[in-house]
């Protein structure tokens, strides 16, 4: 019949994805902030590589102001902070993705569970989330990696699990207006059991705001890992990390000079976190449309 | 107002098309339609044939990928595309109004009523304490009783007519000089729709208002316009006064239109409905230079190299046709007779019995008795048509047999055997009961291809895997028409009787005994519902299926249904042969369903008003729950006794006070017309 439009592609599955793509890959938002974000995952791989100086190495070279030779400048044990920021990419750019992604796996779970379980589980634990929400995040993970000790395992973990119960509100909100769908009852009319109901059924169709959510909270999990290390808690000496760049100058900003030991650093982070809630954007309007 | 132009309307050669994904599509195609003043004038078409688009291009209110790519607009004589903006304003506050589909989703739900309505004087310059006073006249015309109580209420404080009558006053509020109605009725109750539609055909003739209607629904129409136009593939087909079209339909599409509709007491074993082939056409899609020729069994090589003329077929009445002449000798799709075997044998036992099934919800700490003690039995092959208002329990009685609600009493039973809750039914039960979702883009997962769908039912229902499901996944796409290129798509891909197709095809994958159809076919269009109730009835004679009709339309079950219940506030009102329940003798509040249904055969026939609207189920009135609201009610018993469901003939069963004898002899003298027997 000629008057049916419709695309019969090879597989379905794979239009939709590469549709989406193309929108996305429409967007200016979405690739400006993939475009800083990939350099900083650039740098995290190759940083150490390309960086003009030995990120690590002392001289006697210090406090200098930003030159051809130190496009950066030099911090107070004379490090070059060109390289530093670019090695700086690192230890960031591994436990927040890490922390990230555990949250996500059990706050996806968790929101699937109460969302479509509903009753006496998603009272309790709703109400253990609005608890933990409640209070300040840093206090609570610093007292947990105080209590634990420290290690980047540590942190992972703290991080991942205070995140958890975010992700799991979104999710529940989505799974709450999607089991309302009668392809649920159709799926329990065909004698599937929960399981497969949530995570077949129901997971694909909530993907699209866990992706968005997932992204923002990359963001934040940056914010929240740098402030723990500007505290003390989080990556530890000797390493670049941009926090712990942070830290280790930000007492010289009293000075008024050597701003550049703070900017640099200071100004990765922001760029980083800015970019990813570009893409999150980017996803969100692509999504909506 | 100053005096009015001699047109309120006047849209000349328009083409507006909407951007999708970079391109342009077309909408509409050169429509050129003229309302006069006073007059009403009807825009009926299905899903995608413009008709919205029409109506929003008509306040220049496209969405913003849409587009007028030429022709004129003219409102009361004032040229619309050219309007300022402030002109544009002024038309919009003083000149036209529009109502649409959905009253609750037009009102502001955080303005109470009062303030909403009042805003439409305010604009116009009135001050706050008159705009009030001004605005509880306006609902007073639209005959709301206690104006005063509902101005003060919230948006989802009201009743979906309510709201209708509400969003009605504020376009009415104004005089305009043109009023648009978007499909005002179609989400209301058939008892409401005829209750609005009174209306507004009352205050049409007291305002001298045109109105362009725009419905689906040609009976709609036919009711409140005078003239019609009839839009396919955002092209006006035919053109006239209403009665001459719907008589002597000079186009193939409007004779087509008219015969899918099932009527006149139109029933299965007297032979398949009549359908459109082929499918309607998606937006922007390249179609011949007659828009309908690919699905015209008239169509000759010069339809699809030579767009038609609009022929003048009559006094006003033109197609867009090169053989109207010949648009009558349509030849019908289906032969008359049909071999329908299957006789229903009510001798045995029942396949499901259903026994004294009470539930009860809680809603704000409030008991809410959604069914009140049902007991019906459905026997194997046969379908037993449920009506009744939205809120009298339909679908909670549907999902308590399916086992998605568990009844608070009462049981049911499958073949004689109890059968629990869903979770504990053994496999071989939960294959039985199967169901047909209203809205298929709900019931299939949108992110699974439909060979996903149904290759998952088979492998469920049907114990199938591996190349025995695929032989059968074949069979079963054959077996409701689902050409195999479509088992690769998504169901965002599919039109919506296709997908009801797939959804049809994954309830059948395990040989069920009983398919619930919730109002399988009322989120479809009128050419797509004759198809898949053809599909519907044919599947039950090959497989000897039981079916649960739930349906508003009494014209589809007229034709489907063996007996029918009829179910207000939870109980059952009335039970029967299909043809003892449309024949009657009827329970009062029957007589009053069937007399709200507007059909294109339609003639004199009297409306009774059911005062008011369904009550609560969480405060049913006392005794006869219908007494409120009854026409025949006989006093004081009906409001402190409640009568039993007794036996009024052979499997006829009544819950009235009022004898069967009485009710007849009352029903015969001034009685409406039953649906059934009136003849085109």
């Amino acid at each position: 019949m000629s008057t049916v439009a419709v695309a019969v592609g090879p597989s379905p599955a794979a239009v939709a994805r590469r549709e989406t793509l193309r929108a996305l890959l429409r967007s200016k938002t979405f690739v400006v902030g993939m475009l800083i974000v990939g350099w900083w995952v650039f740098c995290a791989i190759f940083g150490s590589a390309i960086a003009p100086q030995d990120p690590l190495a002392q001289s006697a070279n210090v406090l200098a102001s930003p030159s051809s030779h130190h496009l950066f400048g030099t911090d107070q044990l004379g490090r070059d902070v060109f390289s530093r920021v670019l090695a700086g990419a690192q230890s960031i750019l591994t436990i927040a993705p890490a922390a990230t992604l555990l949250a996500v796996v059990a706050g996806t779970t968790l929101g699937l569970v109460t969302g479509y379980k509903r009753g006496a589980v998603d009272d309790i634990v709703s109400r253990l989330t609005e608890a933990i929400l409640s209070l300040p995040l840093i206090v609570l993970a610093f007292t947990v990696i105080v209590a634990l000790g420290n290690s980047t395992a540590t942190l992972v973990v703290v991080v991942g699990v205070l995140f958890t119960p975010l992700i799991a509100r979104t999710v529940r909100a989505a799974v709450l207006v999607e089991r309302e769908r009668d392809y649920v009852p159709a799926s329990q009319l065909r004698g599937e059991r929960a399981p497969y109901i949530m995570f077949v059924e129901i997971l694909p169709n909530v993907a699209a705001p866990i992706i968005v959510e997932a992204t923002v909270r990359l963001g934040y999990a940056i914010f929240t890992v740098a402030s723990l290390t500007f505290l003390g808690f989080g990556v530890q000496e000797p390493s670049p990390d941009w926090a712990l760049q942070i830290y280790d100058n930000y007492t010289l900003l009293a000075a008024g000079t050597y701003w550049w030991t703070v900017l640099f650093p200071a100004l990765a982070i922001a760029s980083l976190v800015i970019g990813l809630n570009l893409i999150a954007d980017g996803i969100s309007q692509v999504i909506e449309r | 107002m100053s005096s009015p132009p001699a047109t309120a309307l006047e849209i000349a050669d328009l083409d507006v098309v909407y951007r999708v994904r970079g391109l342009d599509r077309e909408v509409l195609r050169g429509v050129t339609l003229t309302v006069g003043a006073g007059e009403a004038y009807g825009l009926v078409g299905e899903s995608g044939c413009g008709k919205s688009t029409a109506a929003l291009a008509s306040v220049r209110y496209l969405p913003r990928n849409g587009r007028v790519r030429s022709g004129s607009i003219r409102v009361a004589g004032q040229d619309v595309l050219s309007a300022s903006r402030e002109q544009l304003r002024r038309l919009r506050a003083d000149t036209v109004s529009m109502v649409y589909q959905n009253p609750v989703e037009a009102l502001n739900p955080g303005l109470r009523v009062g303030q909403q309505v009042a805003e439409v004087f305010r604009v116009r310059g009135v001050r706050r304490r008159e705009a009030l006073e001004r605005a509880h006249d306006a609902l007073a015309r639209v005959q709301i009783a206690d104006a005063g109580l509902v101005l003060s209420r919230y948006p989802h404080q009201l009743s979906g007519g309510m709201a209708q009558r509400v969003v009605i006053a504020m376009a009415l509020a104004k005089d305009p000089a043109l009023l648009i109605l978007d499909e005002p009725t179609t989400g209301l109750d058939a008892t409401v729709e005829a209750e609005v539609l009174e209306l507004i055909a009352g205050l049409k003739a007291d305002l001298n208002t045109a109105v362009l209607f725009i419905s689906h629904n040609l009976a709609v129409i036919q009711r409140m316009c005078e003239r019609v136009g009839v839009l396919y593939a955002g092209r006006l087909v035919e053109e006239g006064p209403v009665e001459a079209v719907l008589s002597d339909p000079s186009h193939p599409y409007t004779v087509g239109l008219i015969r899918c509709i099932p009527r006149g007491g139109a029933r299965k074993d007297q032979g398949r409905l009549e359908s459109i082939p082929g499918f309607l056409p998606a937006i922007g899609e390249d179609l011949p230079a007659c828009v309908f020729a690919d699905r015209c069994a008239l169509a000759e090589p010069i339809c699809t190299s030579q767009e038609p003329a609009f022929h003048r077929v009559g006094d006003r009445h033109a197609s867009r046709c090169h053989f109207h002449q010949r648009a009558g000798e349509l030849p019908r799709t289906t032969a008359p007779a049909r071999e329908r075997s299957l006789e229903v044998s009510r001798t045995g036992d029942p396949l499901v019995r259903v026994e004294d099934v009470a539930a009860v919800f809680h809603e704000r700490g409030q008991p809410v008795h959604a069914l009140a003690g049902v007991s019906a039995a459905i026997w194997p092959g046969e379908t037993l048509g449920l009506v009744g208002e939205s809120g009298s329990g339909k679908t909670t009685l549907a999902r308590t047999l399916l086992g998605l609600v568990e009844p608070t009493r009462g049981s049911i039973e499958l073949d004689g055997r109890a059968l629990p809750a869903l979770a504990h039914r053994s496999h071989e039960d939960v294959r039985r009961l199967q169901i047909v979702f209203q809205n298929p883009e709900s019931a299939l997962n949108r992110r699974h291809s439909v060979r996903r769908i149904l290759l998952r039912a088979l492998r469920k229902l049907g114990d199938l895997v591996g190349a025995l499901a695929e032989e059968r996944l074949l069979a079963l796409a054959a077996q409701v028409r689902l050409a195999e290129r479509y088992l690769a798509v998504r169901p965002n891909q599919l039109s919506g009787g296709l997908k009801q197709r797939v959804a049809i095809a994954r309830a059948f994958a395990g040989s069920p005994r009983l398919v619930v159809c919730d109002e399988p076919t009322s989120a479809l269009d009128v050419s797509v519902q004759a198809a898949i109730l053809n599909l519907l009835v044919e599947l039950q004679a090959k497989e000897q299926v039981a079916y649960l009709f739930i349906s508003h339309d009494l014209g589809v079950v007229r034709y489907i249904a063996d007996r029918i219940a009829v179910l207000y506030l939870g109980r059952l009102m009335e039970v029967g042969h299909a043809d003892r329940v449309f024949d009657g003798p009827h329970h009062p509040y029957t007589e009053a369903l069937l007399s709200a249904v507007t059909t294109i055969d339609g003639g004199g026939r009297d409306r009774i008003s059911l005062g008011g609207e369904i009550p609560s189920a969480a405060t049913p009135p006392t005794g006869c729950v219908f007494h409120t609201r009854c026409h025949r009610s006989l006093g004081a018993i009906c409001e402190e006794q409640e009568p039993e469901l007794s036996q009024a003939d052979d499997g006829h069963l009544l819950r009235c006070h009022i004898p069967v004898e009485e009710l007849q002899r009352l029903q015969r003298n001034g009685g409406p017309a039953p649906v059934g027997q009136t003849a085109l």
